[in-house]
């Protein structure tokens, strides 16, 4: 081949890769303008006031992941009619909680190079009282039931070539004080009754007893997952029960409720939920046959909501914490729901 | 050598653009826990050892295969990128990531090869270094790329991977088209590494002219037949043919068993980048929006000083570079584990970190290049490359242990410790080399 030729080569081959690659970006640029389209048949939502103390009776707020232009704001709706109308309030969060009057909304932020992550703190009318840097990708968000702490996770990836080497992070947050304690990998882990090192730990899904003192977590070492119950003023972690993801404990603090690694199941949807008797240590397993992978929330001592895979990202689903009954779905395009009065 | 160059860019383009969006894929794209993903990297850094001397030695069979492995390589990775479209769940992802990684496993040691034996022996600092600041060039461009691509769409993974796979394919077509078969290329050069055995250290010093004019100048009739009279570069040994056992046996040269213990001890005392940054977040308190943008860092510093280091090192000596490169690493060690806690520290830690790199990486290649005769050029560098790889593979499981054990400070001053020691070694192991014959380095 002479050089003209591989020239000729290279351009036509470059013309039509260009045109590849500009189809592609226009395709996902377009799906984009159809995601700002309200889908026919999907939920009525309407611009209106969110806040996290209505006074007007239970209610549920989310993330509302409907098409249209109120996507991934947080949404209410009474909590007897979760599937009913919503109320958009303007504020976008990919996770979110919320517990008497303090929320927490994690959120992107686009920035020239690439998005950066932040953890926001609300008050009862969803205005920000103080911002976080958030280390990766959030995951996990929590709100003490008393509003004073507030807790999250992240997904922190390796960035070597083809790094696939993932850690969690999680933060936690006095939002009297505003000091924050940017791991738990600053807790000493109490376990088997001895202190326990190690470079591989990891934690995430926190959740908070009503003393705000203890919480409960999840540690990953060596291949395995420990329950743990963490103390906010001794600063230690102990281990309590193996095979624990995502703790979620009970309005009343008996139990936690969690995903639970199932053998015989894929690999990329191993978890069942569970609930576990703090004082017993009984495992009751839930009448949920599908793998969940989501820190479920206490609708009341008996009833639990989580969120499954659905058409427009996730749907929230119940069903009974004593391992009775049924699953039943009670809203779709909706995550990261929580309950306020 | 530039389109090589070229090659690298573009596929590193390409690759660093799904690395950039892999953990946000995995996570808010299909929803998938990328926990425990990382648990098959300890294993697959094996494999990815073993692919490397695999693709070294296929590259040397049939007379110098270069062009042909590297370009498998590079046409495998660009293939795995429409796959990934296809894979939504963990284990096929993983797979596809292992094949991608095999293919840079199989092009390394042959593009290093093609890289050496298609510039001169007095020029082959630059050529590594103008092949590495091109390398880096592409990896620092590619995350913009991707980020670029998400901006302008909603979850437009798919449009990233395709545009990855466009950029891919660009980089096999410009291998295979401007880039010279090594067959062509290794035996157009008049014999220069055997020249250069015999007149000793001083010739590096007296080529000094830039720009190599003796690769223009070399005439390109002038070579020798197929069967090779021209890689007597190591002394007089007969020319080896490129079979495994000749691959194996190249460790029974002296020259080249030095620089690989060299490179593997040295390798064994240098923590891995990721501690680097955590350590430097640690003594800082770098906050965690800062944290991503450290790799930027050394890459940026890597870059610049690519091409300046790689022809002080034809000038002043390779190996000579190669160590004080070690002893830029030394000094962001000590860096470190000092109480000084100023603005500049994170800089100079990085500028330090990036001139190892520039210091070492392309440089050993070129080092390498000189202990090893043609024929086995590919097994030769993959040798060498594997070695390392793996010493550094220890240590950093060494320095994770000794992190848990004792806090990072006391690991962090025991590699500091290990590496001078190692450094000195290094030196003391080369300084009674220029008596001998075969000594054409420093």
């Amino acid at each position: 081949m002479t050089l003209r030729t591989r020239i000729l080569v290279l351009i036509s081959a470059l013309v039509v890769l260009a045109g590849v690659a500009t189809a592609s970006v226009l395709h996902a640029s377009a799906r984009a303008d159809r995601k700002n389209q309200t889908q026919p048949g999907g939920p009525r939502i309407t611009a209106g006031t969110v806040a996290l103390a209505t006074g007007s009776g239970s209610h549920m707020i989310f993330r509302n992941m409907a098409w249209g232009p109120h996507r991934d704001e947080l949404t209410t709706v009474p909590a007897s009619n979760p599937s009913g109308p919503r109320t958009a309030s303007k504020v976008k969060c990919l996770r979110f909680y919320a517990a008497a009057g303090t929320g927490v909304c994690l959120q992107s932020v686009h920035g020239p190079v690439q998005d950066t992550y932040r953890a926001v703190i609300l008050d009862t009318r969803l205005r920000e009282t103080a911002r976080y840097d958030v280390p990766g990708i959030p995951s996990r968000a929590r709100v003490s039931p008393s509003g004073r702490y507030a807790a999250w996770t992240a997904f922190v990836g390796g960035d070597s070539y083809a790094g696939t080497n993932f850690s969690t992070r999680a933060a936690l947050v006095d939002t009297r004080t505003g000091q924050l304690t940017p791991s738990l990998e600053a807790f000493r882990v109490v376990k088997d009754g001895r202190t326990y090192h190690a470079a591989d730990v990891n934690f995430w899904g926190v959740t908070f007893a009503a003393d705000d003192r203890t919480f409960y977590a999840t540690l990953a070492t060596k291949g395995t997952t420990y329950l743990v119950r963490g103390d906010l003023r001794a600063r230690t972690l102990t281990t309590l029960h193996s095979n624990v993801e995502c703790p979620s404990l009970s309005p009343d603090g008996t139990r936690v409720a969690y995903k639970k690694r199932v053998p015989g199941l894929s690999k990329d949807a191993p978890w069942h939920l569970y609930v576990l008797d703090l004082r017993t240590m009984r495992e009751t397993p839930l009448a949920e046959p599908r793998s969940v992978d989501d820190q479920v929330v206490w609708r009341d001592d008996r009833t639990i909501v989580y969120a499954l895979p659905g058409d427009y990202g996730a749907d929230l689903y119940t069903v009974p914490s004593d391992g009775t009954g049924k699953p039943r779905r009670i809203s779709t395009a909706a995550v990261s729901p929580a309950y306020v009065n | 050598m530039l389109a090589l160059g070229a090659v690298s860019l573009i596929t590193d383009v390409s690759s660093e653009m799904v690395t950039a969006v892999l953990p946000l894929y995995l996570v808010t794209g299909l929803g998938l826990s990328p926990l425990g993903f990382g648990l098959l990297d300890g294993i697959y850094n094996g494999f990815s050892a073993l692919v490397r001397l695999i693709g070294g030695h296929l590259a040397d069979r049939g007379g110098g295969r270069h062009k042909w492995v590297a370009g498998f390589g590079y046409a495998l990775s660009a293939a795995c990128k429409p796959l990934l479209l296809l894979a939504h769940t963990l284990t096929p992802i993983g797979l596809i990531l292992a094949a991608d990684r095999t293919g840079k496993g199989l092009r390394t040691a042959p593009r290093d090869a093609l890289i050496s034996l298609s510039s001169t022996p007095e020029t082959r600092g630059r050529a590594f270094g103008v092949h590495r600041a091109m390398d880096t060039a592409g990896a620092l461009f590619g995350p913009l790329v991707a980020f670029l691509i998400l901006r302008a769409t909603v979850d437009g993974y798919d449009a990233v991977f395709t545009v990855s796979f466009c950029v891919a394919v660009v980089g096999v077509l410009v291998l295979v088209l401007f880039v010279p078969n090594s067959v062509n290329g290794a035996r157009t050069k008049p014999d220069p590494d055997g020249a250069r055995t015999k007149s000793g250290p001083d010739d590096a010093r007296t080529k000094s002219a830039p720009d190599g004019t003796r690769t223009k100048s070399a005439p390109d009739g002038a070579r020798s037949p197929a069967t090779g009279t021209a890689p007597q570069a190591i002394s007089g040994d007969t020319a080896p043919r490129p079979t495994l056992r000749a691959a194996l046996a190249l460790l029974a040269r002296p020259d080249l068993r030095r620089v690989t213990l060299c490179a593997l001890l040295l390798g064994l005392a240098t923590v891995s980048d990721s501690f680097v940054y955590l350590l430097l977040q640690r003594r800082l308190g770098v906050p965690d929006r800062w944290f991503a943008l450290l790799p930027l860092g050394t890459a940026a510093a890597f870059l610049l000083l690519a091409v300046p280091l790689g022809r002080l090192a034809d000038r002043v000596g390779r190996w000579r570079v190669f160590l004080a490169g070690h002893g830029a690493l030394l000094l962001a060690y000590a860096l470190l584990l000092t109480s000084w806690h100023g603005t500049a520290l994170p800089y100079a830690v990085l500028l330090l970190h990036g001139c190892f790199y520039a210091a070492t990486d392309g440089v050993l290649m070129a080092v390498a290049s000189e202990s090893v005769p043609e024929e086995l050029r590919s097994s030769g560098l993959a040798l060498v490359q594997t070695g390392q790889a793996l010493a550094r593979f220890v240590c950093s499981l060494g320095f994770g242990a000794a992190w848990t054990a004792w806090g990072d400070r006391t690991a962090l001053t025991a590699s500091t410790v290990a590496l001078a020691l190692c450094a000195l070694f290094a030196l003391t192991l080369r300084r009674p080399a220029p008596s001998a014959p075969s000594e054409g380095l420093a």
